[in-house]
């Protein structure tokens, strides 16, 4: 088959003027073109279209997840395995990299498509299952059961469900992540021929900016970043200014822990964010924009380049798009590792070459952002729902979700639970339907204790409360945040304290310092927890026992002052880590407070290692691994750990192999 | 390795373009020399105070050269609740450094970082971009054995 990008040269040997390739293409794959060519011509187009959307092909198409958590788990070496194989056997097929599907547990997956059979998908391919699938599916044409998955239409293959009916897709609606692991990231053609730009060719050609405003407010979008406001509302505010010049910026800094969301949106389908920018740039009158994604995000900047290239090749981005008089550019801007980028106010300091620092509001950026003029800051997934509603409608979108959450949001399943992955499901369902019936519960027939949403600004949910509907107010009035999306789900070897601690370190660290109650408050927090774990043996001073009990009766009030007199949402929503714990697992704060206890076993210093001496052989590994020298003993006699040196690393029970270390 | 190519690729005196020029510079010295930020704050006219607050401010900037191998610990929440900091323990009493350094024989930098983004597999780490992950104690201590053995045979 051809390379997909190389139909700009067939617009223009076909209308011998190819000023729109983008309208060119979509003329074709509706069959619209066909009214003005001659006979011979019109073969070529629908045989292009065929080819496109997989209709005919004449060779096996296999599609390979490439994501970053494919490539973790070794896509690479599958689809070299796959490349050595097809050269050997002299088989003609057709390999294209796909991003992520979302099933991060199953990785690495594979998709084959036969000719004029359905498309099959296997998982947890590794390079030595390459030679089977090649040998059964391709040479013999049939499925290779132990490894397959589900099949993308019904009729085909019996006893193989529908990948929409199997228990992980079954509950979630695709809208944002319809495309992705579906088409190639990197070819504006297949996006195109999945319905892409059209809602561009819509908006430019058939709307007004103010008619595009009132179709997204209509919609009832809100901003997909955490806070929630209205996406049109900052739109309507910007076009309303008098500037020269207007920005529109992306906010790819995704940087909470747990969450990759927007990650797996750039690498699997960079075109939808660009065509909600095109949109929203066009709705604003903005006439620059700047995609700003984390350096850390390296395969996502590299597809976001081509995307870029791609989309000013087909005369989507550029002077005059589509004829117009709307003309829009867009740069990417690297981040360079600092949370507090995240927020709005800092990242358009971070763009302007400056220390990443939140400016205080008003003015708010749709007054004065980006070098001082109108800017609006929408979220990667923001701009990715735009074309779908644009494409389907206000009415057809508002009429997912809940009465003030509009949509469908997607999630980042991780932690303790059995598949890991991305969901998207409509606004309105409950966190338990996520984690159980999405997720498949927690491995291990551990207990479920709790699930952290919304990064180190939300907060974490016991199981009485997992009920909850998911939208914006709900989830607030529980403590917690919708967040950008990061679901961490824990069981019962998670102690809470260490948690909070957890994201306490994490905040204190990334608070950029420039106002007092985040700078200094998120530091006393920190000491207040760490004493809470801290054992008395290492304790200095006696102090240091009356110091933890003042703490924690101040925990709350300062707790407080954070949330009330940050300057940015970082600060406002920092100490929500501790106030939620607090609020739901105040037991083991107890615990660890009066009985110096940690009940899930997991704050070390409140450990105590001993070595069983029946089992112990006596064979010196972990003496020899401790660090500290606390382990003492003869050759093949019973060791014995030192308590007052153990400084409870772990080093000893990971290494031993007779499980003769245990601890209480 | 010559970084004129950098100061050849951007306008001058436009302060925006800072973050990436510095950006630009470690990619091919590794690292931002002192001579380097005297260099970008002649050539951006901003003070070097400017320069060095900001190359101090991100995460990504560092001011020493990098190892030979650069050893990254993912310390996302997905990591940390299947136990990334034993992973980074581990790798701290085998390297004998802290993370944030570097070994004396310039072999490894060890450092942590907030999300790598591979959940799935976690706890995971990173060496020279390579991701090995679900991670024990004893793994930890094979991957490292297996680098510094292919650099005794080097």
């Amino acid at each position: 088959m051809a390379d997909m990008n190389t139909y700009k040269s067939l617009f223009t040997e076909l209308w011998n003027d190819s000023e729109y390739p983008v309208m060119s293409l979509i003329e074709s794959l509706e069959g619209v073109a066909g009214n003005e060519l001659a006979a011979s011509k019109i073969k070529t187009v629908e045989k292009m279209r065929d080819q496109l959307l997989l209709k005919t092909h004449e060779h096996p198409v296999i599609f390979i997840g490439m994501g970053t958590c494919g490539l973790a788990n070794g896509a690479q070496k599958v689809h070299d395995a796959f490349v050595t194989i097809l050269k050997e056997k002299n088989i003609k097929a057709q390999l294209i990299s796909t991003g992520c599907v979302g099933y991060c547990a199953k990785e690495v997956i594979v998709d084959v498509k036969l000719p004029g059979k359905p498309r099959i998908t296997y998982c947890e391919v590794k390079p030595e299952d390459v030679p089977v699938i090649v040998e059964t599916t391709i040479e013999q044409g049939q499925i290779v059961s132990d490894k397959v998955l589900a099949v993308y239409e019904e009729n085909g293959w019996q006893n193989v469900p529908r990948i929409d009916k199997i228990p992980f897709f079954i509950k979630q609606k695709k809208v944002v992540l319809e495309n992705c692991g579906v088409i190639d990231p990197e070819s504006i053609d297949q996006y195109i021929s999945k319905g892409g730009y059209r809602a561009v060719v819509k908006a430019l050609t058939k709307m007004t900016p103010q008619d595009v405003v009132k179709e997204v407010l209509a919609s009832g979008l809100r901003g997909r970043g955490g806070g929630g406001f209205p996406s049109a509302k900052k739109w309507e505010l910007a076009a309303l200014e008098k500037a020269d010049k207007k920005y529109l910026v992306c906010n790819a800094d995704e940087g909470d822990p747990g969450a990759f969301m927007d990650r797996a949106v750039l690498e699997s389908d960079p075109h939808r964010v660009v065509e909600g920018m095109i949109i929203a740039a066009y709705a604003m009158g903005a006439s620059e924009g700047y995609i700003y994604c984390r350096a850390e995000y390296p395969l996502a900047i590299k597809r976001l380049e081509k995307t870029i290239h791609d989309a000013k090749e087909y005369g989507l981005l550029g002077k005059n798009i589509l004829g117009s008089s709307f003309s829009f550019s867009l740069k990417i801007k690297k981040g360079a590792g600092a949370f507090v980028c995240g927020e709005e106010t800092a990242l358009l300091n971070s763009i302007e070459g400056k220390r990443g620092m939140p400016r205080p509001r008003p003015p708010f950026p749709s007054t004065a952002g980006l070098f001082g003029k109108p800017t609006v800051i929408n979220n990667v997934e923001t701009f990715a729902n735009v074309p779908a509603i644009m494409r389907n409608g206000a009415a057809w979108y508002s009429a997912i979700g809940t009465e003030k959450s509009k949509g469908t949001k997607i999630f980042a399943l991780s932690g303790n639970v059995c598949n890991v992955g991305l969901v998207e499901v409509p606004m309105g369902v409950t966190l338990r339907e996520i984690i159980f019936d999405i997720g498949g519960g927690i491995p291990d027939n551990k207990k479920f204790k709790a699930v952290q949403i919304g990064g180190p600004s939300g907060g974490a949910l016991p199981d009485s409360v997992i009920d909850t509907q998911i939208d914006y107010e709900s989830l607030k009035s529980i403590g917690a945040m919708m967040g950008s999306g990061g679901l961490v789900v824990m069981d019962d070897s998670t102690c809470m304290v260490s948690l909070a601690k957890y994201f306490m370190t994490f905040i204190q660290s990334e608070s950029c310092g420039k106002c007092i109650p985040c700078r200094e408050g998120t530091k006393r927090l920190l000491e207040i927890l760490t004493r809470l774990s801290t054992s008395h043996r290492t304790e200095k001073s006696q102090d240091e026992s009356l110091l933890r009990f003042q703490g924690m009766v101040y925990m709350e009030r300062l707790a407080d002052v954070i949330k009330n007199t940050s300057l940015c949402g970082l600060g406002q929503s920092a100490a929500n880590p501790v106030l939620s714990t607090l609020r739901y697992f105040r037991d083991e704060y107890e615990a660890h407070l009066y009985d110096r206890k940690c009940p899930a076993g997991a704050c070390r210093e409140l450990l105590t290692y001993h070595i069983d001496t029946d089992k112990c052989t006596g064979c010196t590994v972990c003496a020899r691994k401790c660090p500290e020298s606390a382990i003492l003993g003869e050759r093949k006699k019973a060791h014995y750990i030192i308590e007052e040196k153990c400084i409870r690393c772990d080093q000893c029970r990971a290494n031993c192999k007779f499980d003769a270390i245990y601890v209480e | 390795m010559s970084t004129a190519s950098v100061y050849e690729k951007y306008p001058a005196q436009d302060p925006s373009v800072l973050i990436p020029m510095l950006q630009d510079i470690q990619e091919i010295l590794g690292y931002l020399p002192e001579d380097e930020m005297h260099k970008v704050a002649n050539f951006t006219r901003l003070p070097v105070s400017r320069i060095y607050g900001v190359a101090t401010f991100y995460n990504q900037f560092r001011l020493q050269p990098l190892g030979q191998h650069v050893i990254r610990v993912c310390r996302g929440t997905a990591c940390h609740v299947k136990g990334s900091l034993d992973i980074l323990t581990t790798l701290e009493n085998e390297l004998k450094i802290k993370a944030g350094e570097t070994t004396k024989d310039l072999l490894f930098t060890l450092e942590t970082v907030a999300c790598i983004g591979a959940c799935s597999i976690a706890p995971v780490i990173s060496i020279d971009n390579e991701y090995y992950g679900h991670l024990t104690v004893k793994k930890v201590q094979k991957i490292l054995a297996s680098f510094k053995n292919d650099q005794t045979e080097e």
